[in-house]
């Protein structure tokens, strides 16, 4: 349940910090040991390592940035500059391959 | 003195909101720029992948040259000091401006926001210090951004084992290690150095209250998004 406040800021439960940090940590040891300790292949390993990668990037922006709990108007602005991301390397990546 | 500080914090209202995005412009102002940060660092990586994946050999590989225990530990450190950034803005948000304080019948002291925010600058300061204290290991075993200095241990290293050590585009792989890297420790840096400002001019005297936070909030702000942009550097440049 939220609410939004005088202060333009969104009032909300607030998430449980520590085991945000304990997901993170767990996460970063699994990354660790995917990348030198597991034997799989190159290709699996990249996807896994990537997928822990934007997981972990995720929880930090949605909870600790807070923006789970913000407006659409202000998720918009952090939004709008992934796919201008995602042209810029795809791009960039083409120009290399052509 | 600091009683009438407090005094005029508790009577002053709320921060109104201000139209368009319906916060508060510096808050408004700081999600701007992590933006235009995002595709800062969005070229340097793409920069990076087209490097790597289009240079003629092969790029070092994973803990060859990087030292990824250290990095690992450093990277804790980061995630630890975005859980006490968090934990700070809590606490102002709760008005415990105080350091510590004891809990009835608990053995651990309840942190406020002085308290929170002085880990997180700690942390912060220990991650540029690990990261200067890599530089310079690199540099001292012949890693530079042009690549394996000539007759160092490194690139007597690669010489016997160019594949392992990425020998030929030794050079490619020092250049964007060190821009990459290089770049983020100057933003953990320029963190560290607005939230000491932050806490001897506005923390310590005890300017912020649960009605005006917004330093705390914008600062957090920076401060979580350079440990977003450090895990994804992380696995990027580290583990891949």
């Amino acid at each position: 349940m939220t609410a939004t406040s005088s202060s333009g800021t969104t009032e909300h439960k607030r998430p449980n910090y520590v085991m945000i940090w304990l997901y993170l940590f767990v996460m970063t040891v699994a990354e660790v040991a995917l990348a030198f300790e597991l034997p799989l292949s190159q290709n699996v390993k990249l996807l896994l390592l990537l997928f822990l990668a934007v997981w972990k990037a995720l929880l930090v922006a949605l909870f600790f940035m807070h923006l789970k709990f913000e407006r659409w108007r202000l998720r918009i602005i952090f939004l709008v500059p992934l796919p201008l991301a995602a042209i810029l390397v795809t791009v960039v990546i083409m120009e290399k391959v052509f | 003195m600091t009683h009438a500080t407090q005094t005029l914090d508790q009577m002053r209202p709320p921060h109104p909101a201000e139209p368009g995005a319906g916060v508060y412009s510096s808050k408004l102002g700081m999600w701007v720029f992590l933006a235009s940060d995002v595709m800062f660092f969005t070229a340097l990586i793409g920069s990076y992948i087209v490097l790597r994946f289009g240079a003629p050999g092969a790029w070092a590989k994973p803990g060859a040259v990087l030292n990824v225990p250290l990095t690992a530990v450093n990277t804790f450190l980061l995630i630890c000091s975005s859980v006490s950034m968090v934990k700070a803005f809590a606490a102002i948000q709760d008005g415990k401006k105080y350091f510590l304080r004891p809990v009835p019948g608990k053995l651990l002291r309840d942190g406020g926001l002085k308290f929170w925010l002085l880990v997180t600058m700690i942390c912060g300061a220990a991650f540029v210090s690990v990261q200067v204290v890599e530089y310079i290991k690199l540099v001292g075993h012949g890693f530079t951004p042009a690549g394996f200095r000539e007759g160092s241990t490194l690139a007597e290293h690669a010489a016997a084992d160019p594949l392992r050590y990425g020998g030929a585009v030794a050079g490619l792989y020092g250049s964007s290690f060190f821009t990459m890297t290089g770049f983020h420790g100057f933003h953990v840096t320029c963190g560290v150095i607005s939230m000491t400002y932050l806490y001897f001019t506005k923390v310590l005297p005890e300017k912020y209250s649960p009605q005006d936070y917004r330093g705390i909030e914008v600062i957090g702000l920076y401060w979580h998004f350079v440990d977003l942009v450090w895990i994804i550097l992380f696995t990027i440049v580290y583990l891949i």
